[in-house]
């Protein structure tokens, strides 16, 4: 489905931004978005994601000496009227004084596309995102899900050569959330197209992204696949952004890692650990009459259906996260042996 | 984004030019004729040295006082009243209170004379009741009256906005703790619209300082600054004079309704 | 009990004040139409004033419309540019505009129009043509144009929608046509009603600014009632009522705020 151009390759040389009122949003960057790629900003509120797809959008430019490059032209100071890049937006920005059909039809009217083909490029992208009964709707009498998919729909009918979605998500709640990220993960791999998406929500990021841009405060603190991320976190704030971490404190001694619960055999520790970070899927309770170097005692249990989700003290000052697969109750105060797999366990 | 600055200021031009040329530029002309007369600068401080020009403006205050005190306790109760209580007319009501909005001081001015002129109802009311007809439009209470009249429109509708926005569970919780209706009239609601009246107060003032129509029609013998104004200006040819009274005037109406801004930011709509 | 007397008080005190704002009118309009008033009602009802007003001032008439039609286009043509840009921007600059636009409505008329006429009075050409007049008003209604635009501008999210039409492809002009102008509509229609409104009851300024040749009909009101009948003067106001009345009913039609929509999720 020739839906899209030619996929974009876009790249940030060295783009800083600072606002008029001394705000620095964004360090220099660089990186280097693949053709056909799906590019997630992922990152708390204020750490410079959605300034990044501005610049990239062209609604923003970089500081001096910044450069945005699409497949090696330079671009930094075209206008975004001009750089033909889809742009979803967080508050979607549908025009109120048209209808359905003519908000997605009206990057081809700019375009001065004659009248029929707009109609029948409108009635595709209505039956794409299966809207075609919404056509004569004004947009105040739109759902949010509904908007949504006509933002979508407005984006894409022009046939854009990369697709920047702003948080599009965020306005909606979670059971549509969930349903409208399936959508746009099929239909972002069904266009083949750039895109770049931003938003604060990790499950989003890892399930939509090829490559994952974990930003704080203005600076890059990660690339990779959401697998990297996820397992070899590159700094601590990555590793606690992304999903649940636990943490031991305590000293390496010939290939031993003592703490407060007890100890654990690691023999490739480095020599001065004093504290190591594993996922709640890499530790688990002792099973029957297996006995584990350490030990701690059940907080709370949430019995999850397919699992069960367990706070255990270890005398730390957090408790651990376990989600167990075992299948026993468990009560508050139960003495639990807890086994660790050593290719889960992380230093930084 | 440079072409943005420029285009924005491109846009403002023409209102720019257009004000600049046909207010900034005659306002400022109109000071300095102001001190270009026989008594030169001191023209300023005649509102307030010369007997004449001062005793107008006491005059005016004076009537804008009352005009003001009036108008919102009219404005106060219809207002609050309407708000308050839904019932069938209730709507018709409010029109009929708020359109005579737009009327010009002219005809403000013929209806007093209708009301309370040689021929007038009040005169006829009074003769049949009391044997002696009562003639005030072209006195000052004539003046006060027709000011009134165009003041209640612009009030009530501030006052109903505010009305609006008053909570009732203060007033539930004064009435819980025993408070009787003119206390809690007094102890919360007044309070509570104190902003609204302080602000439409103010513009009902500034209005009645600067209205012109509504004298001129009931004869310049009402010694109000506009009218002096204006009779310096026709009359007298005192260009000087009038410039600089009405220089000062100006001043005068613009602070009390920079004041009146900075307490509630509401539009304004004048005429009189 | 006491709360109904207290109603009932408010009630009636209501009923007096509206008596005191509507009866002069029903007065005036009728004066107008009877054949003497000083008889009274009883004297029987005749348009003929009201055809004496006609034919001895309906160029006022013509005037006054005239003038408020050219008031609109060019407070329309000032205004709508000027709101976007105080739309798009909010600082120091912008709030010190339009604080000045609103100087001629704070300031009595009287001294407006003696500042022009200090001004431009020499200028014989423009001093006697009906244009001298138009530019009172314009100052006087420009803010109301520009504060109703501006009302609505603010309402929506001006820039994202921009945005949006500029991720589109859409140069400044086609956005403004398509996205700026449609949005602001509402705001427009109600600028133009109460331009139009104000333009043609502006007595104050337009006195000073009138010839012999440019008479408005506040003006040539003001004239009636010095000079002539009484029954005339009333024929002027009613003729007067009788054109404004639709202007304001519009006006208080279009004061009545529409309430925001919720549109729940359809179970697909």
């Amino acid at each position: 489905m020739t839906d899209a151009g030619t996929p974009l390759a876009i790249a940030l040389t060295n783009c800083a931004k600072t606002f008029a009122d001394g705000t620095r949003a964004l360090e220099p960057l660089d990186l280097a978005i693949h053709a056909g790629e799906t590019v997630v900003f992922l990152g708390p509120s204020g750490c410079g994601k959605t300034t990044t797809l501005r610049i990239i959008a062209g609604l923003e430019e970089p500081d001096a000496g910044g450069k945005v490059l699409f497949d090696g032209i330079d671009v930094t100071h075209l206008p975004i009227e001009q750089r033909n890049v889809g742009m979803v937006f967080q508050s979607y920005a549908l025009f109120p004084n048209m209808t359905v059909a003519g908000n997605i039809g009206y990057g081809l009217k700019i375009r001065k596309v004659a009248e029929t083909q707009v109609k029948a490029r409108v009635s595709e992208m209505l039956a794409m995102m299966q809207i075609t009964m919404l056509a004569d709707r004004r947009i105040d009498q739109l759902s949010g899900g509904q908007r949504q998919r006509v933002a979508l729909a407005r984006a894409i009918a022009v046939r854009p050569r990369a697709l920047l979605l702003d948080e599009p998500l965020t306005a909606l709640d979670a059971k549509l959330r969930d349903m409208l990220r399936l959508e746009i993960d099929s239909l972002l791999r069904s266009l083949g197209i750039t895109a770049i998406y931003v938003t604060h929500d990790q499950a989003e990021a890892m399930a939509l992204g090829d490559r994952i841009v974990v930003m704080e405060h203005g600076r890059v603190a990660q690339i990779g696949k959401p697998r990297e991320i996820y397992q070899r976190p590159a700094t601590r704030f990555v590793a606690e952004f992304i999903g649940t971490m636990n943490r031991l404190t305590g000293a390496v001694k010939n290939g031993v890692f003592t703490c407060k619960a007890g100890s654990l055999a690691w023999p490739e520790a480095p020599a001065n650990t004093t504290e190591i970070l594993f996922r709640p899927e890499d530790i688990r309770v002792a099973e029957g009459r297996e006995t584990t170097g350490l030990l701690g005692k059940v907080t709370a249990a949430f019995f999850l259906g397919d699992r069960t989700r367990l706070f255990v003290d270890v005398g730390e000052a957090q408790p651990l996260v376990i989600e167990s697969t075992a299948r026993r109750d468990f009560s508050h105060g139960d003495p639990v042996g807890l086994a660790i797999d050593p290719r889960g366990l992380l230093v930084l | 984004m440079r072409h943005e600055v420029r285009r924005l200021i491109l846009l403002l031009l023409p209102a720019g030019i257009f004000f600049a040329a046909f207010f900034l530029l005659p306002m400022a002309r109109l000071f300095f004729i102001g001190g270009s007369g026989k008594t030169g600068w001191a023209a300023y401080a005649a509102i307030i040295t010369d007997a004449h020009y001062f005793s107008s403006l006491l005059s005016t205050l004076g009537v804008a006082a009352a005009t003001t005190a009036a108008t919102l306790v009219i404005s106060g109760i219809s207002g609050v009243f309407l708000q308050r209580h839904k019932f069938p007319g209730n709507a018709a009501l409010v029109a009929m209170l708020t359109f005579p909005l737009a009327f010009p001081g002219v005809v403000i001015g013929f209806m007093v004379i209708m009301l309370a002129g040689r021929m007038g109802l009040v005169g006829q009311v009074t003769q049949a009741l009391t044997g002696e007809k009562l003639v005030f439009a072209y006195t000052i209470a004539g003046l006060f009256m027709g000011y009134v009249y165009f003041s209640i429109p612009r009030t009530i509708l501030t006052v109903m906005a505010a009305a609006e926005k008053l909570d009732p569970k203060l007033e539930e919780a004064a009435r819980s703790l025993g408070a009787s209706p003119w206390h809690v009239l007094r102890d919360v609601i007044i309070p509570g619209l104190k902003p609204a009246f302080i602000s439409a107060g103010a513009i009902c003032f500034a209005t009645a300082v600067g209205a012109f129509g509504t004298a001129f029609t009931l004869a310049a013998r009402i010694n109000v600054l506009p009218m002096v104004i204006y009779t310096e200006f026709t009359l007298s040819a005192n260009i000087a004079m009038a410039a600089a009274l009405s220089f000062v005037l100006g001043i005068v109406t613009w602070l009390v309704l920079a004041v009146a801004r900075t307490a509630a930011g509401s539009s304004v709509a004048a005429a009189g | 009990m006491k709360r109904r007397g207290l109603f009932l008080l408010q009630l009636g005190f209501t009923l007096l004040v509206c008596a005191f704002l509507v009866v002069p009118v029903i007065l005036s309009m009728l004066a107008g139409l009877t054949v003497n008033y000083f008889i009274g009602v009883e004297s029987g009802l005749t348009l003929r004033w009201v055809m004496e007003v006609w034919n001895g001032y309906r160029e006022t008439i013509f005037l006054s419309i005239g003038l408020s039609l050219a008031c609109l286009a060019v407070t329309l043509v000032l205004g709508v540019p000027t709101a976007y840009v105080l739309a798009k921007r909010q600082n120091a600059l912008t709030r010190t505009l339009e604080e000045m636009l609103v100087l001629p409505v704070a300031v009595p008329g009287l001294a407006t129009a003696l500042a022009l006429i200090v001004t431009y009075g020499s200028l014989s050409g423009f001093r006697t043509s009906w244009a001298f007049i138009l530019v009172g008003h314009v100052l006087f209604t420009l803010p109301f144009m520009v504060r109703s635009v501006l009302a609505v501008l603010s309402a929506i999210d001006l820039k994202t929608l921009e945005e949006g039409a500029a991720s589109l492809g859409a140069g400044f002009w086609p956005r403004f046509r398509d996205i700026v102008l449609p949005n602001c509509r509402q705001g427009i229609l109600a600028g133009s009603l109460m331009v139009v409104t104000l333009s043609m009851g502006e007595f104050n300024m337009t006195w000073l600014l009138h010839t012999p040749f440019t008479k408005t009909l506040p003006v040539g009101l003001a004239d009636a009632y010095a000079s002539l009948r009484l029954e005339v003067g009333s024929a002027y106001t009613l003729v007067f009522f009788l054109m404004i009345m639709p202007l304001l009913l519009a006006l208080q039609a279009f004061a009545k705020p529409r309430p925001a929509k919720f549109v729940a999720e359809e179970t697909e």
